[in-house]
C-alpha cells in the first residue's frame, strides 16, 4: 500500500471491531476504529471511561479478556498482522517488536524479584545474550531511564523505589529490546504532577533517540496537549475525531470533542467577587497529626481559616497531609496537637459524646464514588439516615431526602434503588445529598471530582459551586489538580511535606507564586501553554512563573513512596 | 422500576437488567448450587418424613433376625402385638435391627448437627469477630483466645467434654461448635478489618451514627456473603466430625440411629457385612459433598470478584 521508499507505520488499524459479550450496554467496544502511529510519532488515544480505549490497546498486544473479541478489522504491527498471529508468535512479538506499559507501576512489578532481575527476564527470554552481557544491556537501560545509581537500581526491589521510579523500570522493561511500538495505558495517571512531568519527558525523548512508535492512552487533555503528535477521540467505541494535535485542539470538527475541550478546566483561575469580610466559620490553629507508628508527622502546625461562603481549596501531591487535615477538620481522625476552632469553639479534642452535637457540622464527600455508598443500603436510606440519627423523624427526613434529589439534579423516585445501578458521577451527586441532609455549615470535598471523567466532573463542580451560593456553604476544597482548584476555589492552600507552604487568594497565586514548590507545582501541570474551557483549546505559551531549573531541583525524586 | 425520570431532571442511565436481578439469578444459573441444594432437601425430607417412609423402630432389637443382607424377609412383631412382613431392605446389623430404619432416621441427627452447629458457632463467632474486627484494643486479646482455642484438636475436646457432662446430643454440638468458633472469628474479623475502612463506613461515622447501628447496618449486612459459604463448609464438617465421635463412642448414645453409630456397629463384621458400613457411608458422604457443592456454587455466586470476571 505504501510506496515502497515510504516507511512503514509502526501500527496501523483498519476497521477495527472488538464485541462485547451478549448482556452489555452496547454490542462492541470498539467498531471500525482505523488510525495509524507512525514511526518517532506519539498517537494519543482520547475517552472518557468506557470509550474502549484500553479494549484497543489490549487488543493490539493480543491481551484481550477470554470475553471480548476482535471481529474485524486488520492490526498491522510494522506491517505484520497481529490478530492472525498465533499466540507463540504473539509471544514474540511482546517485548521485542511492541511493548506496554500500565498505569499503576506497583503492582505491574514483581515484588519478589529485584528490578535489574525483572529486566534481565525480558533478554533471558528473547535474545542469546550471555549473562555479562546482558547485565551490561540492563545497566544500561536503566541508565537510558534516568534512574540514578544503576548498580543500585538492578538490585533493588520495586517496593523501594517511588512510584515514579518504578515507572522508570516498566519503561526500561518495554524499551530494552527497541520496539518498533510502545503502548502506553495512562502511565502518568496515578502520579503525581511533578512526577508526571518528568515521565512525559522521559518516554518523549525515548521514542525520538529509538525512533519508536507511541500510542498512548490518556483521559487528560492536559498530557495530549503536552506529547501527543496526533489525536485520536473515541467515544463509547467509536473513533469521532483523528488528527494532528494542534489543528484538532484549536479547531475541533466533531461536537463531541468540543464538548470534552470545552470540559477540561482552565488554568486560570475565573474572576470571582471579592468576597465581602463574612464571619470566620472554622479555624484551625497548630494543627497537627503525628502517627504513632514511625512517628511521620502527616500534617505539622497547619493554620487556616475558612469563610462562611468560600472555597478554600486544599493543593497538594499525594503525601502531603491534605487528606490527614481534610479528616482531623471532619473529626474522623483525632488531631494530635494545635485547635480546630469551629464558630469559636475548640472542638479538637472533644470525646465521642461532645462531639456528637458537633458532627452534624461537617459533613464530607469522598473521592470514590463506588466505594463511598454502602452497597446493600437503597440511597435513600443512606440520605435519610444522618438526619435519622439526629431525632429528625422518618417523614421529615424523607421528606428532606426528596428535596435533595431534586437539588442534586436527580429524580427523586430513584430513592428506593441501590448503589450499582447509578453511574459514578449520579453516585458522587448522592453523596452531596446525603452531607447537605445534615444541613452542615462546612462542605469538605476530600478528591470528590478526581475520579470522575472531565464531562461528569464539570456537571458535579458546577452543582457544588450552585449549592455553595444557594446555601451560604463553607466547602473546604481537597485536590491535586491546579485546573480544578483554579476554577473552584476562592482561596488556596498549597501543602507540601504535611505543612502549608503557601496560602492566599486563587487568583494572586496562580498570578504569582512565592514558594518554589508553588512553582514547581506550577510548572509541572501539563498542557500549561494550552487554554482549554473554551470550544476549542488556545495555545498561549504563559510567561510560565517556572523555577529555576524547573520542578526536578526542587523536590528530586528520591527514594520515598509515591 | 426504570420509570420516566421527570422532564428537566437528569436521566439515570440506563439499568442492566442482570444488575438488577442480581444474586437470586446468579445462584440459580450455577450447576452447583442448584445440585447441593436440591440432594439436600431431599435428604432433609427423608429425615422429616422418616415415620412415614415404610420404617420400624430404628432402635428395635431383633435377636432373630441379625446380620441378613440387603432385601431380607421376615415377620416382626409390632407394638400393638400384630404381625407383619417385612422386608430389610439394608439388611440388619448384629443386633437385627433393620439397617435402612436406622439410616432413614439417622438423616435427622445428621442434619440437626450440621445445621445447629453451623448456626451456634456463626452467631457467636459472628459477634466475636465483629468485637475483634471493629475494637482494635480488644482484637490482640480476643485473637489469642482464638488460637488458643483453635490448638484443640476437636476430638480431644469432645473426649473431656464427654467425660465432665455427659453423651448427648447437646454435649456434640457444644463439643464441635467450640473448635468451630474460631475459624468464624478469623473469617468475621478479617473481613470486618477491610469493611471499616471503606468510605461509606467513614460517612455514617461522619453523619453520627452510633457505634452499635453502625455494626449493625454497615458491617455486618457485607459480611453476609462470605459468611454464607463459610456457614455450609461448617455444616459439612460438623457432620462428619459428628461421624467421627460417633464411631470413636464418645459422641451420641449407642442406640440413638446416626450413621456415626450405624458404621461403628458394623465395623467389626465389616469383612463379612459390608452393607452395614456401606449404607451409612453413602448416605454421609453425599450429604457432605451435597452441602460442599452448595458452599462452592455460593462462594462463586457471591463473591464479586467472581462474578466480575466476564
Amino acid at each position: 500500500m505504501n510506496p515502497p521508499d515510504a516507511p512503514r507505520p509502526a501500527l496501523e488499524v483498519c476497521g477495527l471491531r472488538i464485541a462485547l459479550p451478549a448482556g452489555s450496554d452496547r454490542p462492541f467496544a470498539a467498531q471500525d476504529v482505523s488510525f495509524t502511529v507512525d514511526r518517532r510519532e506519539i498517537v494519543c488515544l482520547v475517552g472518557e471511561s468506557g470509550s474502549g480505549k484500553s479494549a484497543i490497546a489490549h487488543s493490539v498486544m493480543g491481551l484481550l479478556p477470554a470475553a471480548l473479541a476482535a471481529t474485524g478489522g486488520r492490526i498491522l504491527l510494522d506491517g505484520e498482522d497481529v490478530l492472525a498471529a498465533s499466540e507463540a508468535r504473539l509471544r514474540e512479538l511482546r517485548c521485542t517488536r511492541m511493548s506496554m506499559i500500565f498505569q499503576e507501576p506497583m503492582t505491574a512489578l514483581n515484588p519478589v524479584f529485584t528490578c535489574g532481575d525483572q529486566i534481565d527476564e525480558v533478554l533471558r527470554t528473547h535474545t542469546r545474550l550471555p549473562a555479562p552481557a546482558r547485565r551490561e544491556r540492563v545497566l544500561d537501560i536503566i541508565r537510558k531511564v534516568q534512574l540514578p545509581e544503576p548498580e543500585r537500581m538492578y538490585g533493588s526491589y520495586p517496593h523501594q523505589l517511588s512510584g515514579g521510579q518504578r515507572q522508570r523500570i516498566m519503561i526500561a522493561m518495554a524499551l530494552v529490546l527497541e520496539p518498533v511500538l510502545l503502548i502506553a495505558d495512562e502511565p502518568t495517571t496515578a502520579l503525581d504532577v511533578t512526577t508526571q512531568a518528568q515521565i512525559l519527558e522521559l518516554i518523549r525523548e525515548l521514542q525520538r533517540a529509538h525512533a519508536t512508535g507511541v500510542l498512548f492512552i490518556t483521559h487528560d487533555f492536559g498530557v495530549v496537549a503536552e506529547i501527543a503528535d496526533r489525536v485520536a477521540v473515541l467515544r463509547l467505541g467509536e473513533l469521532v475525531e483523528f488528527g494532528p494535535t494542534r489543528e484538532l485542539l484549536t479547531a475541533p470538527r466533531h461536537e463531541y470533542t468540543r464538548m470534552l475541550i470545552a470540559s477540561v478546566p482552565s488554568l486560570t483561575p475565573k474572576p470571582r467577587p471579592q468576597a465581602a469580610a463574612s464571619e470566620v466559620m472554622l479555624r484551625t490553629e497548630g494543627l497537627g497529626k503525628t502517627y504513632p507508628r514511625g512517628r511521620v508527622a502527616a500534617a505539622r502546625d497547619v493554620a487556616l481559616t475558612i469563610h462562611r461562603g468560600e472555597t478554600l481549596g486544599i493543593v497538594g501531591e499525594s503525601g502531603s497531609g491534605k487528606s490527614t487535615v481534610a479528616r482531623c477538620i471532619a473529626q474522623l481522625v483525632r488531631p494530635s496537637e494545635g485547635r480546630i476552632l469551629l464558630e469559636g469553639r475548640d472542638v479538637a479534642q472533644l470525646s465521642t459524646r461532645q462531639m456528637r452535637p458537633f458532627r452534624r457540622h461537617v459533613q464530607i464527600v469522598f473521592q470514590d464514588p463506588y466505594r463511598s455508598l454502602n452497597p446493600r443500603r437503597t440511597v435513600g436510606d443512606s440520605i435519610v439516615e444522618g438526619p435519622m440519627n439526629y431525632r429528625v423523624s422518618r417523614a421529615d427526613a424523607w421528606d428532606r431526602a426528596r428535596r435533595l434529589m431534586t437539588l442534586v439534579r436527580l429524580d427523586p423516585a430513584v430513592l428506593d434503588r441501590f448503589p450499582h445501578e447509578f453511574s459514578g458521577g449520579q453516585r458522587q451527586r448522592i453523596c452531596i445529598a446525603r452531607a447537605l441532609a445534615m444541613e452542615p455549615e462546612l462542605l469538605i470535598a476530600d478528591e470528590a471530582v478526581s475520579a470522575l471523567d472531565v464531562s461528569v466532573q464539570a456537571q458535579v463542580l458546577a452543582l457544588l459551586e450552585e449549592i455553595r451560593t444557594r446555601l451560604n456553604l463553607a466547602i473546604l476544597f481537597i485536590t491535586h489538580d491546579l485546573r480544578v482548584a483554579a476554577q473552584v476555589c476562592d482561596r488556596i492552600a498549597v501543602m507540601s511535606r504535611g505543612e502549608v507552604v503557601e496560602t492566599g487568594r486563587t487568583a494572586d497565586i496562580f498570578a504569582a507564586p512565592r514558594h518554589p514548590y508553588t512553582r514547581a507545582l506550577f510548572a509541572a501541570a501539563p498542557g500549561r501553554d494550552w487554554t482549554f474551557g473554551g470550544s476549542a483549546a488556545v495555545y498561549a505559551p504563559a510567561a510560565a512563573p517556572v523555577a529555576a531549573g524547573g520542578p526536578r531541583d526542587v523536590f528530586p525524586d528520591t527514594g520515598r513512596s509515591g | 422500576m426504570s420509570g420516566p425520570a421527570t422532564p428537566g431532571l437528569d436521566d439515570l442511565a440506563p439499568i442492566d437488567p442482570s444488575r438488577r436481578a442480581g444474586a437470586a439469578r446468579t445462584l440459580l444459573r450455577s450447576p452447583s448450587v442448584v445440585i447441593g441444594a436440591v440432594v439436600l432437601a431431599i435428604i432433609a425430607l427423608i429425615g422429616l418424613a422418616a415415620p412415614l417412609l415404610n420404617t420400624i423402630d430404628p432402635a428395635e432389637i431383633s435377636p432373630a433376625n441379625r446380620n441378613k443382607g440387603p432385601g431380607y424377609e421376615a415377620t416382626i412383631r409390632q407394638d400393638d402385638g400384630s404381625k407383619k412382613e417385612f422386608v430389610y431392605r439394608m439388611g440388619s446389623d448384629s443386633l437385627g435391627r433393620d439397617i435402612y430404619s436406622r439410616v432413614v432416621y439417622g438423616a435427622r441427627v445428621s442434619l440437626l448437627i450440621g445445621v445447629t452447629v453451623a448456626a451456634v458457632s456463626v452467631a457467636i463467632g459472628l459477634v466475636i469477630g465483629l468485637l475483634a474486627g471493629y475494637f482494635r484494643l480488644l482484637d490482640g486479646v480476643i485473637m489469642r483466645v482464638m488460637d488458643g482455642v483453635m490448638a484443640i484438636p476437636a476430638i480431644l475436646l469432645a473426649l473431656s467434654l464427654v467425660s465432665l457432662l455427659s453423651a448427648g446430643l447437646k454435649t456434640v454440638i457444644i463439643a464441635i461448635a467450640i473448635t468451630e468458633i474460631p475459624r468464624v472469628v478469623r473469617l468475621v474479623r478479617s473481613v470486618v478489618l477491610s469493611v471499616r475502612e471503606e468510605p461509606y463506613v467513614e460517612a455514617a461515622i461522619s453523619v453520627g451514627t452510633p457505634t452499635l447501628l453502625l455494626l449493625v447496618r454497615h458491617v455486618v449486612p457485607n459480611t453476609v456473603a462470605p459468611l454464607i459459604v463459610q456457614t455450609t463448609y461448617i455444616a459439612a464438617h460438623a457432620i462428619l466430625i459428628e461421624a467421627v465421635l460417633s464411631f470413636l463412642g464418645v459422641g451420641m448414645p449407642a442406640e440413638t440411629p446416626t450413621w456415626g453409630n450405624i458404621i461403628a456397629e458394623g465395623r467389626a463384621l465389616f469383612r463379612m457385612f459390608p452393607h452395614n458400613i456401606l449404607f451409612p457411608g453413602l448416605f454421609l458422604a453425599l450429604t457432605v459433598l451435597a452441602v460442599n457443592m452448595l458452599g462452592d456454587g455460593l462462594r462463586d455466586a457471591l463473591d464479586p470478584r467472581m462474578r466480575k470476571r466476564v
